[in-house]
């Protein structure tokens, strides 16, 4: 399947910044089900920008601009082409072994409620018992399709009605972590999400001994097939955000952000 | 207590060790209101140049001056020679391991170390896996935490490779003695440590990343005047001659770091950071850091900059990792440690855990990630209310703690009110590792407890400084000379 991604963020500032640096992870690798074919990272602004890869194997871009900057817009475009395994994850380079992502982070720890509902719907961490989990977090919430709000963890995710993609990624992190399943978020695109979505898409990985790494996206309720386009990953969603940044200069920002993904069989 | 311990001047049993005949007979004829008054004139010099330090979780705050005491302890040069070779092998051995863990990871291949012990542990930096500091050099100053039992029984109780403190009070200390005890310097053959700085900017320029020329720049970078160190990291900068900056001193530019000046931005190639981890980069470590400086880590990973000490070293003076220190030594020199370590029990394993709640009142109980003698417990010190209040905090979180035996920590004659006495001390000596080898200071920090009997020498605890005298072997020359600046001591061979 080809996918053509087209993904804007804009940051208006109320008074001109000096500077701004950021660091993106907005660059997809190559996998055995992901094939690159074009990518794009434009920005409207007098700027340098550098290649780098961090510790978890994403590709990374640092992002320089000087001021007097009032706005910037990064947009990033391309086309990838996939292919379907069913979620397993297949000709990805790990820098980390799977115990790492054991640990837990304050957006994932798992808090007694989310440990009963773990335990009610499944019990252990093979493929059966993730897949389990992943259908009860996707039935047990209805849909937020709003901006996810930062920094919510997933213990306080766990007790509304309706949860964005990556507040259902962190609740079933927690549990699968819960159940010593190692498991990761991903972000990512997905055509499968609507268009001019506010976010990027997130899922989660959880690996599974003898069969390695297994995508499940709990918003689907389902493993991701060739629909999903795997760009970073990171113990939970804040270290895998595709922009980290800086900026010198007083006011307050405004972010918006409208990602469209498209589909071509 | 303390009855039984080695006295390192006194010996064991009272008769003075005949090495050191000259300083108990200065002790003996400099009466004690004579060493009040030098020692008064010590602490009013310090407490005007303002080597201060905030106790934290002190109401008032306010900063005060760490007691100095008068009396030295010292070294005998042979005992000095193995102390540095062991010093010298353990951090060889922490620089091999930091550079493995962060790189192929041959140890936990080998077995050595439970993997959980460092993938789940927060002080392992996935940030930082896959980089190579230039000359694969992680922990570029080590303040090895040494105990003493006996002549030449030394443990080390704690590993410091993140950015240890303490150097200003080995430099402040011994200016005070030579200034004020001028003729203990006659009678004994003392090495200086006044080429610290120097030797500190040597290393620095040693690490420099490729291609900076000649004269790289070197910078301090501190967290700013509210730190407990800030005098030491002005010093220091002052001392080496080089630029002492904040987070908001330094931006990051196609991955290079500049420092600004009133002349423009300067490029900066190695940042020795008083800065922690976490507030080094708010782009990778904590967003919330003001005290960071963005697109730190990228100049680093490309190679642009270096760090000293290098991010994620807290991976190896982390005190659940030091219990396996005689191992890691093994592993990467081959040989058995020169150092041994104090004798430690795993809270984490359930074994231990029985041992340490059942043996409260005889042992040292610390936080794996703790320092500064804060969350500890000291035993056989500890009231029973204290020990029972210790025992829940324990028990609630078993994997967070570790356990030690109380060490007839060696004393050092101290000036108190009653006129020279016994004190329990520890010993902090500074290692450094550049690109042309490892080498030891001769000196360090002496903290003594002031308290009687008492083992805790944190100065956040109630615990002063003396001056570590290391002796001249019999073939080493050395000249003193009176200048402008005081009085500065050279050797040679």
């Amino acid at each position: 399947m080809r996918l053509s991604i087209d993904h804007r963020t804009v940051y208006a500032f109320t008074a001109p910044q000096g500077r701004i640096v950021q660091l993106l992870r907005m660059t997809p690798s190559d996998t055995h089900d992901q094939t690159v074919a074009d990518w794009q990272i434009a920005v409207d602004c007098d700027s340098r920008m550098t290649q780098h890869r961090d510790g978890f194997g994403n590709a990374t871009t640092m992002l320089y601009c000087e001021g007097a900057i009032e706005r910037i817009e990064l947009i990033v475009s391309g086309e990838v082409v996939t292919s379907s395994s069913d979620g397993v994850l297949r000709g990805v380079t790990e820098c980390l072994p799977p115990r790492f992502f054991l640990r837990t982070t304050p957006a994932t720890a798992a808090n007694q409620a989310i440990m009963s509902f773990a335990s009610e719907v499944s019990s252990g961490r093979d493929l059966a018992a993730l897949r389990r989990l992943n259908t009860a977090v996707r039935e047990r919430f209805a849909d937020d399709c709003g901006r996810p709000e930062a920094g919510r963890t997933a213990a306080e995710a766990f007790v509304l009605d309706a949860l964005t993609p990556r507040d259902m990624a962190h609740v079933f992190i927690a549990a699968a972590r819960a159940a010593g399943a190692p498991a990761r978020y991903v972000t990512g695109y997905c055509d499968l999400t609507g268009d001019h979505r506010p976010t990027p898409h997130g899922w989660a990985e959880a690996h599974i001994d003898d069969l390695g790494w297994v995508a499940f996206d709990p918003w689907l309720g389902r493993s991701p097939e060739e629909h999903h386009v795997r760009v970073a990953i990171a113990l939970d969603a804040g270290g895998a955000s595709p922009v980290a940044g800086s900026r010198l200069g007083d006011g307050v920002e405004r972010l918006e952000v409208d990602v469209t993904v498209q589909g071509d069989d | 207590m303390g009855t039984w311990a080695f006295d390192e001047i006194l010996g064991t049993d009272g008769a003075s060790r005949p090495e050191l005949a000259n300083l108990v007979d200065w002790l003996a004829d400099t009466p004690p209101d004579e060493l009040r008054r030098r020692q008064e004139a010590a602490e009013s010099t310090f407490r005007q140049l303002g080597i201060t330090f905030a106790v934290y979780g002190d109401n008032d705050a306010s900063e005060r001056i760490i007691p100095f005491d008068i009396v030295p302890r010292v070294f005998l040069a042979d005992e000095w020679a193995r102390l540095s070779e062991g010093l010298i092998q353990r951090v060889e051995a922490i620089n091999a391991f930091l550079d493995d863990i962060y790189g192929a990871q041959e140890i936990l291949k080998a077995g050595v170390l439970p993997e959980d012990l460092i993938f789940l542990n927060p002080q392992f930096r996935p940030e930082v896996v896959g980089i190579r500091p230039p000359h694969g050099i992680w922990a570029h100053i080590c303040g090895i935490d040494l105990v003493r039992t006996g002549p030449d029984q030394f443990f080390v109780l704690e590993d410091n490779a993140r950015t240890p403190s303490g150097v200003s009070y080995m430099l402040e200390n011994r200016e005070a003695m030579v200034r004020l005890c001028p003729e203990l310097f006659g009678q004994l053959r003392v090495a200086a440590v006044d080429s610290y700085p120097d030797r500190l900017l040597e290393t620095m320029r040693s690490v420099a990343p490729r291609g900076c020329g000649q004269n790289p720049t070197c910078v301090v970078l501190t967290p700013g005047h509210y730190n407990s160190a800030y005098y030491e990291h002005s010093f220091l900068a002052d001392s080496m001659g080089i630029e002492l900056v904040e987070a908001a001193d330094l931006v990051v530019d196609n991955d290079a770091v500049y420092m600004r000046t009133i002349a423009g931005r300067v490029k900066v190639d190695v940042i020795y950071r008083r800065v922690d981890d976490d507030f080094l980069d708010p782009l990778v470590f904590r967003p919330d850091s003001m005290l960071g400086v963005p697109g730190l880590i990228a100049a680093y990973a490309a190679g642009n900059v270096a760090i000293i000490n290098a991010p994620g070293n807290g991976i190896a003076d982390d005190k659940a990792i030091y219990s396996y220190m005689p191992e890691i030594v093994r592993f990467y020199s081959g040989k058995e440690a020169k150092l041994p370590n104090v004798e430690t029990w795993r809270c984490r394993e359930p074994e231990a855990l029985r041992y340490t709640l059942d043996n409260l009142d005889q042992l040292v109980v610390k936080l794996v990630d703790g320092s500064g003698g804060y969350g500890m417990l000291v035993g056989p010190t500890a009231s029973n209310g204290e020990i029972e209040k210790f025992r829940q905090v324990l028990e609630a979180e078993p994997h967070r703690y570790i356990a030690q035996p109380t060490l007839a920590l060696s004393t050092v004659p101290t000036l108190v009110e009653s006129g020279v006495a016994p004190r329990h001390v520890d010993f902090r000596p500074f290692v450094l590792s550049g690109a042309k080898g490892v080498q030891v200071v001769p000196g360090g920090l002496t903290r003594v407890a002031l308290r009687e009997g008492s083992l805790v020498v944190n100065s956040s605890q109630g615990g002063g400084t003396k001056d570590s005298f290391v002796l001249l072997d019999e073939g080493m020359k050395q000249t003193q000379t009176m200048g402008p600046d005081g009085m500065t001591q050279e050797q040679s061979l």
